[in-house]
């Protein structure tokens, strides 16, 4: 076993993990945080995508230990309190989900394209999400959704 | 996974002193393809050598003749960069188009490299803008680096370092990806370098090579129309679910003019 220290949602966190253990299995069983999905487990559909030190990752990917000292942000970490990430509210309104399954990286990666460039437009944002697979929506709303954020997050 | 130890050096010698002390061990770089392996069981390193806080791995020299990466740079950072862009904007295309963007976040050069997977995009850009590879015993020419299918002349103990690019006149490199994988179908760079023309190929044989036949063409006449009429061999080259031999060898010729059109479009 190895201790492991980082921050995960803003919060310190120690934990003791085999070397084995990926960074998605200490966010869902060592740590409950269980919005971070498991889809492929082979680094293709990107529901597990989180934020590690501001960098979009796929989690299922990566060693938890990869992660010692980092600042980890997850779908958890996104709300202030009962208010929604520009994202997330975008995604509600824009009816850019239906099972919800793949939401949680496809919004992590959404997040992340953003801060990269704020102002993308409907191409930007289709290749921004390439790492993201959704089996229901056909990306349209999703694509809808994220240009929604990006201009309410530029303040338009 | 299998349970494996884990180590993270500092420096290149004590990560070369690990390797040497274990002979099942393995360096990790980006893990991209090192972690779904051994996901799969395709892999089974005693040890994990994370070469992440190795000194001197993410040095970076800029000049105008030559620009040298160092191993661990990311796939993003290459893509994003704009003295890459400036001075080998072919270089710029083949980091942006690996994987997907957390892919590029993690995958690093030295990697891809060493991994040497037949359909990888950054050998064909070594090979065809024969670059030369620095490791921590020598320097190797790409012609000579990659050997086979997923094979190189790299020693158990030996660490790639950085990559030297020399800084072609002009260059591009187009692949037709698999929708699934991303990776290269097939992939060409074609390349005019100070010493001549140069044409890798990726994705349609069982390891990266240069088409001899289309730089001989190119290097009598530098332009797409040079090459018409050149019918590739498909003999030796992949056969599987995404493309016959036959519709690879035709794919290299169609990306091979395509991307000469490109490398004369946006001359560095």
């Amino acid at each position: 076993m190895i201790p492991l220290q980082l921050k995960v949602n803003g919060e310190p966190v120690a934990a003791e993990i085999e070397p084995a253990t990926l960074l998605v299995e200490l966010l869902r069983d060592q740590l409950g945080l269980t919005g971070t999905h498991v889809g492929c487990d082979t680094s293709q559909c990107g529901c597990c995508v989180v934020h590690v030190d501001g960098v979009a990752l796929k989690s299922c990917t990566l060693l938890a230990i990869s992660a010692q000292g980092s600042d980890v942000v997850t779908i958890e970490g996104l709300a202030t309190g009962a208010t929604l990430h520009p994202m997330q509210k975008a995604f509600h309104e824009c009816h850019a989900l239906q099972c919800g399954y793949c939401t949680p990286g496809m919004i992590m990666s959404a997040v992340a394209l953003l801060e990269r460039n704020p102002d993308p437009n409907e191409a930007e944002v289709r290749e921004g999400l390439e790492g993201n697979l959704c089996r229901c929506t056909g990306y349209h709303n999703i694509v809808r959704a994220v240009l929604a954020a990006a201009a309410e997050m530029r303040g338009g | 996974m299998y349970p494996f130890e884990y180590v993270r050096p500092a420096s290149v010698e004590e990560a070369i002193g690990l390797r040497r002390a274990d002979a099942g061990a393995q360096w990790l770089a980006g893990g991209m393809t090192l972690l779904p392996s051994m996901k799969l069981r395709l892999a089974a390193p005693s040890q994990l050598i994370d070469l992440t806080d190795v000194e001197g791995l993410d040095e970076w020299s800029i000049g105008d003749e030559h620009i040298v990466l160092g191993s661990m740079s990311s796939h993003r950072r290459v893509a994003e960069a704009d003295e890459v862009r400036t001075r080998i904007q072919a270089l710029s295309t083949v980091a942006a188009g690996i994987g997907d963007p957390q892919v590029r976040n993690r995958g690093t050069l030295g990697g891809s490299i060493a991994n040497n997977d037949p359909a990888a995009d950054y050998p064909a850009a070594l090979l065809g803008l024969g670059a030369t590879i620095r490791t921590s015993q020598r320097e190797i020419s790409a012609d000579e680096f990659f050997k086979d299918f997923f094979e190189t002349v790299l020693e158990d103990d030996e660490l790639v370092v950085a990559v030297s690019f020399p800084v072609p006149r002009r260059a591009a490199y187009l692949k037709f990806r698999t929708p699934g994988s991303r990776y290269a179908l097939v992939g060409v760079m074609v390349a005019e370098t100070r010493d001549g023309v140069r044409v890798a190929v990726t994705g349609a044989g069982p390891g990266v090579y240069r088409a001899t036949q289309l730089e001989t063409a190119l290097a009598e006449d530098f332009r797409p129309e040079a090459l018409v009429g050149l019918d590739m061999s498909p003999d030796g080259l992949n056969a599987d679910m995404h493309g016959s031999p036959e519709y690879r060898a035709h794919l290299t010729g169609v990306l091979a003019r395509r991307a000469t059109a490109q490398a004369i479009a946006c001359e560095n």
